[in-house]
């Protein structure tokens, strides 16, 4: 069995997540060979063949370029799987793959289990096992969900080049992050409010806690998008990736995005009225109550 | 000037879920169903679209599923989308992405749309594949994830939303597909008035045998829940109990709480 994996690169730099698709090919008990667009100081430190496209000669991430180039890779490896992160490159680029390749595309998985690979359905509130009818199969792995390996060994680098280079896109340029008001990978203690505290004014409740603890103020997404809390403030995939000592979640019910921002947090305490709430997976306490009226009467204690 | 949104209905995701009594799917017993979180930026940038270029553009809404999915379709058709489609298929849960692509793709084929909107994905299967495999069957250009999104002169910008806050800006020539990602804009709340006038609008209805082309490339093996993670320490009761033991937790168990 043999898996092709799709490394990721951006602005002159491998990114450290194309090491958990190593990890994932040895749970897999697959042959590896990797495919980077990028350059040759930036190869994966990996033994086992790489194929190199010049992302000096074809640029940033371009999706119809990009394919061309690992459809080139799958040529010459013909491997069972090729793998992606689960990533704004990934969950573009896997199905623009899947598709010349008319082969089944299992988005997102979390694990392998008994030889099926699981992923999540309604906010990882379930589990599916799914298996590919297809030759060969496309997957994209959780970001996060398998631990990135060593990076030790040497690249066997091939060079391979796309069947054309014609794309009816163009890649304009990067808008970076706004300015953070607030740095949370460096917090030790993080207070996070999700949908469950219910509406702007109810942040302050929040706040407060936070404070109290002496930590920093976080969010999930739907509040940050709800205009409720600053973007700067804003934990999972798209927010800031955080580890700190405590994690305090309070109304999250735990999507995956937020999940993959947060589960390597030291200590996990949840806040949710909702004792089946997918957070409750990776709390080391989880507090069955009202966030609105627990996280007063905890700030009270704390403040005495 | 053609546009098509497709749209997806979904179950509120704050329900519990439960596995079907096949264990291929979720029951969907006392589930309230919406429209897909994500396509309600799809639609909204739709008719902002059509807002913008007034009656040169004609903007269709397609909803594949149960009879259920007409409720997404008027909503749809409320927010200012002109015609509907309905493409009939009480099964279309057991389908995998690459047939449910196949369905839109069969249907919007030779009906020359410059611009079809999507969904980054959906709430409850969430693969993020339908969109693109759509593109991809039609030979449309295609971007994802916006948060962005303007239209000129036959081409498009959009702003992708990348990791970690950073943002891609690409253009695109039509014909061409995107998908939308949360917060692209603010989804309107459809008024009376045009709840009213929307019910005058088409809806077509499809059989789906008429343009399911494709078979599945993947299927489903089981559905259950997620095994707990053993250890974790539930508290419940009192408010004042839980807040007194929850910080002697902390201080024995973190070096940040004392």
């Amino acid at each position: 069995m043999k898996a092709l994996l799709v490394c990721e690169y951006r602005e002159g730099k491998l990114l450290e997540t194309s090491y958990e698709l190593v990890a994932f090919a040895e749970k897999l008990g697959a042959e590896k060979a990797m495919v980077l667009i990028g350059s040759e100081s930036e190869a994966p430190k990996v033994n086992g063949t790489v194929y190199l496209a010049d992302a000096g000669k074809y640029g940033e991430y371009n999706p119809d370029v990009h394919k061309k180039i690992v459809l080139a890779a799958i040529e010459r490896e013909n491997p069972d799987y090729v793998a992606f992160v689960h990533s704004s490159f990934g969950w573009d680029l896997a199905p623009r793959v899947a598709a010349s390749l008319k082969a089944a595309q299992i988005s997102e998985i979390v694990d392998i289990v008994d030889g099926k690979f699981e992923v999540g359905v309604c906010n990882a509130k379930l589990r599916r096992t799914v298996t590919p009818k297809s030759g060969k199969a496309v997957l994209t792995i959780q970001a996060g969900a398998f631990s990135a390996a060593a990076a030790s060994g040497a690249p066997q680098l091939e060079r391979i080049e796309p069947a054309d280079g014609a794309s009816a896109l163009e890649f304009v340029g990067y808008e970076p992050a706004e300015k953070k008001d607030v740095d949370l990978t460096r917090a030790e203690i993080i207070v996070s409010a999700g949908r469950g505290v219910g509406k702007k004014e109810n942040v302050p409740v929040i706040a407060a806690l936070a404070k109290a603890m002496g930590g920093e103020l976080g969010a999930s997404r739907p509040v940050v998008d709800a205009g409720w809390v600053e973007h700067s403030h804003q934990v999972g995939t798209t927010g800031q990736t955080v580890s700190p000592k405590l994690y305090v979640a309070c109304g999250i019910s735990g999507a995956i995005q937020h999940l993959a921002g947060m589960k390597k947090s030291d200590f996990i305490v949840a806040i949710n009225k909702d004792k089946d709430a997918p957070i409750g997976e990776v709390a080391d306490v989880l507090v069955v109550a009202d966030v609105l009226q627990f996280a007063p009467a905890l700030t009270a204690m704390l403040q005495k | 000037m053609k546009v098509l949104v497709c749209i997806k209905q979904v179950p509120d995701m704050e329900s519990r879920f439960k596995a079907n009594s096949s264990g291929n799917w979720y029951d969907e017993a006392d589930l309230a169903f919406r429209m897909n979180e994500y396509d309600e930026y799809a639609v909204e940038q739709a008719v902002q679209l059509r807002e913008q270029l007034g009656d040169a553009a004609d903007v269709t809404v397609l909803s594949i599923g149960p009879d259920r999915v007409v409720e997404a379709l008027k909503k749809a058709l409320a927010m200012g989308c002109d015609r509907g489609v309905h493409v009939q298929d009480p099964a279309v849960s057991l389908k995998d992405p690459w047939q449910i692509a196949s369905i839109i793709a069969t249907y919007a084929k030779d009906k020359g749309f410059d611009l079809i909107f999507t969904g980054m994905q959906s709430q409850d299967r969430a693969s993020a594949q339908v969109g693109v495999a759509v593109a991809e069957q039609l030979g449309y250009s295609c971007a994802t994830t916006l948060v962005g999104f303007s239209f000129a002169d036959g081409v498009v910008t959009a702003k992708r939303e990348l990791e970690g806050g950073l943002k891609g800006v690409v253009k695109l020539r039509t014909p061409a597909l995107v998908t939308c990602q949360l917060g692209l804009n603010v989804p309107r709340y459809p008024t009376l008035p045009n709840i009213m006038k929307a019910k005058k609008k088409e809806i077509q209805a499809i059989p789906v045998v008429d343009i399911l082309k494709e078979e599945a490339l993947a299927a489903t093996a089981s559905v259950y829940p997620p095994a707990r993670k053993g250890g974790g320490i539930v508290l419940e009761g009192d408010l004042n109990d839980m807040a007194s033991q929850l910080i002697g937790i902390l201080k024995e168990k973190t070096a940040v709480v004392r």
